[in-house]
């Protein structure tokens, strides 16, 4: 693996305590989404967890958010929310 | 979906995803976007390395606080007002001239949100995930964080259970600092391990 891999690019951003974390508004938004959603249904973090690390698995080349989006789905569906079919 | 008026109309697959998602929460009723705008707000502004770096402050100042930190991490961080989620099962792992701790999560991105804020995307990476654990040393020093060959490495895999906090040597000459000037000193990187403070 090179060094001129993106996440180690990445790490030469000059350090600072306000650290940018999301590159685009919907990403902020589903982080959000779950974390509300877990708290108003009153579920373990690791409910959704559990999910992040799945869709991560699943494909890891996806992008992080990407497979954020899809635990935050997949857990509404395993709750009987209905959550959306796969998109793409 | 009140303030939908507010908001860029999507325009990929996926941000029309995250819209459908909220539509659907909101729809039956289970948040309100307010709320998630709520929750935009809290961790843009209120969780980040600032209270982590509060933490450390008072670990570098108060040998009876680091203490309890290093033996019950949760309490003692809840002590400073920071819990919540990723944040139930605290474990402070201490620097030292002989080791030098460094954090990971192999699996997904397991991160101590109440005194880091959200993860930095490398840490979220597969390279940093990989590499941390196969070669740490050199994963270390192409960030910028040399090791000496006679300290030992130690690599924390965030778990399903534990989140792990590292605390950094308190830098030489930084004796005439306050608590509040020492805080300011510390990083993000240092307490995740790939920084020496």
């Amino acid at each position: 693996m090179s060094v001129r891999d993106d996440a180690f690019e990445e790490a030469t951003i000059p350090r600072s305590n306000g650290a940018l974390t999301f590159d685009a508004p919907w990403q902020s938004r589903a982080h959000a989404l779950a974390v509300s959603t877990v708290d108003a249904l009153g579920l373990s973090w690791d409910a959704f967890r559990v999910e992040l690390m799945r869709a991560i698995a699943q494909d890891p080349g996806r992008g992080y958010w990407d497979s954020w989006v899809i635990a935050l789905d997949s857990l509404l569906r395993g709750l009987g929310l209905n959550g959306l079919s796969e998109v793409g | 979906m009140g303030d939908r008026h507010h908001k860029p109309l999507p325009t990929t697959p996926i941000e029309e995803r995250v819209v459908a998602l909220e539509a659907l929460l909101t729809g039956k009723g289970i948040l309100t976007s307010e709320e998630v705008d709520r929750v935009i707000e809290y961790y843009e502004h209120e969780v980040g390395p600032m209270n982590g770096a509060r933490v450390v402050a008072r670990a570098w100042c108060d040998p009876a606080y680091r203490e309890r930190l290093l033996e019950d991490a949760t309490s003692a961080i809840a002590e400073l007002g920071f819990s919540g989620p990723e944040g139930d099962h605290m474990v402070v792992v201490e620097n030292t001239p002989a080791v030098h701790n460094v954090v990971v999560c192999t699996l997904c991105s397991c991160y101590p949100w109440p005194v880091l804020g959200l993860p930095p995307n490398w840490y979220k990476s597969p390279p940093y995930r990989s590499r941390m654990v196969r070669e740490p040393r050199v994963a270390l020093a192409e960030m910028g964080c040399r090791v000496a060959d006679d300290t030992e490495v130690r690599v924390w895999d965030s778990s399903a259970e534990v989140r792990y906090l590292v605390l950094p040597m308190r830098p030489e000459g930084t004796d005439g600092l306050t608590e509040p000037e020492l805080a300011r000193i510390v990083t993000r990187d240092g307490m995740i391990g790939v920084a020496h403070h």
